[in-house]
């Protein structure tokens, strides 16, 4: 096990620069996702580390040690690829023993190594079988055995679970951040489902168009964004945003949106009367109040434990989430209040948090 | 509509057994069958037939301008003594064996070479198919002007490096004859091994190299242990074809050599059509021919044996 260190990395395709100095620090048996819209760079700065591309500028410390001149079977990295990557001709065992065969290790060691990685996955009985008589899932586990049996530093994992039925993905989900608490290896994992970010990372890095947008804590990340790109892709569905004016009126803060209505907010930066925000409201703040805003109501979409609304609100489509059985129809009018506590504010030009 | 719908029921002939013909039209295998005839037809009058009328041929004594009549097997027990036939099925042999072997290895090679990402990508990859789309005879007479005896590119090169100080007799001296004539069989079939292998290696994902290169693989283990097993099927296809043109090779030998010097280049291809057409003995000519069979059988069985689906191709993919 070891720390990685990811400092000021840059990566260019001739004079295209998809990466503009990323830094992240990984502690040593940490759990971090790299998660964001496709495009982002984030399978290039995974794949970086893995040594599968150059690194343009910057550098990339596996424990102690500068990789980026380092030859990828030399990092003492394994990774488990999105179509999995399972040599077709070779059983489960053989593709489990693969790296093992290749390092001259004994037999006998080899045949425990899978065995003991196979218990753990539970792929004891498939190990004469060879990937095209596998399922899906069952691939996965493979792929992740051949990972587990190097015993590496690093685990990677890229979009390992985006191949799966929707069903199996929220098994496996649970089922690697399992492993990952058995083994505590440190582990970089990238997806572009902020779900999968949010329920498995210690520490969620939020990337966009080759930037980091922000670090932290899934839950800090969900209610402290940064800006208005987290706010926005973190959470679903995802928050809504409104834009309007700050006013302060009788020394309480209230928005002012473009339409006209009045939001009132808990508390508001000083000296910023008249600024244009945007303010961020989640879907499961919204209250149904008599002197909330006017919104009429467009799609209700019960789910049995909620009652999720998409109505018109000054102007803007939103999403309110209610754990009660809301009885509405399509063209009623109703009045939403955002709970002042928890509305998020961004500067309209910056999209930064206020 | 409900009083036709029950109208109609009520004059609904009643329920019988279909008839024999009935029962045949809507039968699918039936159907299948007659789908077939057109190939299976063609393939009779063309292939089967002549094959058989060209083994009959080998049992009988025919002449050229003379019907022959069944003489057994006296045509085999002929060719059995006769010491050019058993020259030429050596020749064939060795010339398919040194062949093949080396289209395999320079064309698997350059297929890997090919499989990179190089400059001028597709511009190489269009030049190596040249000679295979050279018409056969015109590259022959290309090469018989290569190697000729006094006019020899090679051998004027050579000589103004000044590295002989005679011209090399390359289609004069046996086995001289044998190397340049292989040479030349070699150059021609490169093409179909490279492209084809190129073709298949391109199906390999390029994440499985990926993977291998982080399990620790080396490129040559990458070779050996991912691209040659995961190759293997279309190796067998591809070596089969290759073995049988050039078992069957007539005309890259007929226009440079024509069997010669002293029946050295002679394969069974070009001794069957000299016997039979320039020497008249249609019997014994068609006793040459019909000796390659089995060889060739022998060949088609080891790659349909080689092409079995390996167990790591059963199951159903679920992707």
């Amino acid at each position: 096990m070891a720390s990685v260190d990811i400092r000021d990395v840059r990566k260019s395709y001739g004079a295209v620069e998809v990466l503009h100095g990323v830094s992240v620090p990984i502690k040593n048996g940490e759990f971090v996702v790299l998660v964001g819209p496709s495009g982002c760079g984030k399978s290039t700065l995974l794949r970086m580390i893995a040594g599968l591309e150059n690194i343009t500028g910057g550098t990339v410390s596996i424990g102690d040690r500068v990789v980026n001149n380092i030859h990828p079977k030399e990092r003492d990295i394994a990774m488990v690829f999105q179509n999995y990557a399972l040599y077709p001709h070779m059983t489960v065992a053989d593709n489990m023993a693969f790296s093992l065969k290749l390092k001259g290790t004994d037999k006998a060691i080899i045949k425990a190594q899978v065995d003991k990685a196979a218990g753990i996955l539970g792929l004891g009985n498939l190990l004469d079988r060879y990937p095209r008589q596998l399922s899906g899932g069952q691939r996965q586990r493979v792929a992740m055995g051949r990972a587990i049996v190097r015993d590496p530093q690093v685990f990677l994992f890229d979009e390992p679970l985006s191949n799966l039925d929707a069903k199996l993905r929220v098994a496996m989900r649970a089922e690697i951040k399992e492993l990952h608490q058995r083994l505590k290896t440190t582990t970089i994992y990238v997806t572009h489902d902020q779900i999968e970010a949010m329920t498995m990372a210690d520490k969620i890095v939020v990337m966009h168009d080759g930037y980091i947008e922000q670090i932290g804590e899934p839950l800090d990340l969900y209610d402290h964004p940064q800006n208005q790109f987290v706010a926005g892709f973190i959470g679903s569905p995802s928050m809504n945003f409104i834009n309007g004016t700050l006013r302060i009126e009788g020394g309480q803060a209230v928005l002012e949106t473009d339409s006209g209505a009045k939001m009132p907010l808990m508390t508001a930066p000083t000296a910023s009367n008249g600024r244009a925000v945007v303010s961020g409201v989640r879907p499961e703040h919204f209250t149904i109040a008599d002197d909330g805003v006017d919104a009429e109501v467009i799609v209700v979409e019960p789910t049995g434990s909620e009652t999720q609304l998409v109505a018109k609100m000054a102007g803007h489509d939103i999403v309110a989430i209610f754990r009660e059985r809301y009885d509405f129809q399509p063209g009623q009018k109703i009045k939403l209040k955002p709970r002042p506590d928890v509305v998020h504010l961004f500067d309209k030009e910056t999209g930064k948090r206020i | 509509m409900t009083d036709t719908m029950v109208g109609r029921s009520m004059t609904r002939p009643e329920m019988r057994e279909p008839t024999q013909w009935e029962r045949l039209k809507s039968n699918r295998d039936w159907l299948g069958f007659w789908f077939m005839m057109p190939t299976a037809v063609l393939l009779g009058l063309f292939l089967a037939y002549p094959l058989f009328l060209g083994v009959w041929l080998s049992f009988t004594d025919t002449k050229i301008g003379r019907a022959g009549k069944f003489i057994g097997l006296e045509n085999y027990d002929w060719l059995s003594d006769d010491k050019v036939f058993w020259l030429s099925v050596t020749n064939t042999l060795l010339y398919t064996v040194v062949a093949s072997a080396a289209k395999f290895a320079i064309g698997l090679y350059l297929a890997l070479l090919l499989n990179k990402h190089m400059p001028f990508k597709a511009i190489v990859r269009a030049i190596v198919l040249i000679p295979f789309i050279v018409p056969t005879v015109l590259s022959a007479i290309a090469f018989w002007w290569i190697y000729d005896s006094q006019f020899s590119i090679l051998s004027w090169m050579l000589k103004k490096m000044g590295w002989i100080s005679v011209n090399i007799n390359f289609l004069g001296d046996p086995w001289n004859a044998r190397w340049s004539t292989i040479f030349a069989n070699v150059w021609r079939g490169i093409p179909f091994v490279a492209i084809t292998l190129l073709a298949g290696l391109q199906t390999v994902s390029p994440a499985l190299y990926e993977a291998a290169t982080l399990d620790g693989a080396t490129g040559w283990q990458r070779f050996r242990f991912i691209t040659y097993p995961i190759l293997t099927p279309i190796i067998a296809v591809v070596m089969t074809f290759s073995v049988l043109f050039t078992f069957t090779d007539f005309q890259l030998i007929w226009a440079m050599t024509r069997g010669g010097p002293v029946n050295a280049t002679h394969l069974m291809a070009t001794l069957s059509y000299q016997r039979a057409i320039l020497g008249g003995n249609m019997g014994e000519g068609a006793a040459i021919a019909t000796a390659m069979i089995p060889f060739l059988l022998a060949a088609v069985m080891v790659s349909w044996f080689g092409l079995q689906r390996r167990k790591w191709q059963q199951g159903v993919g679920n992707d």
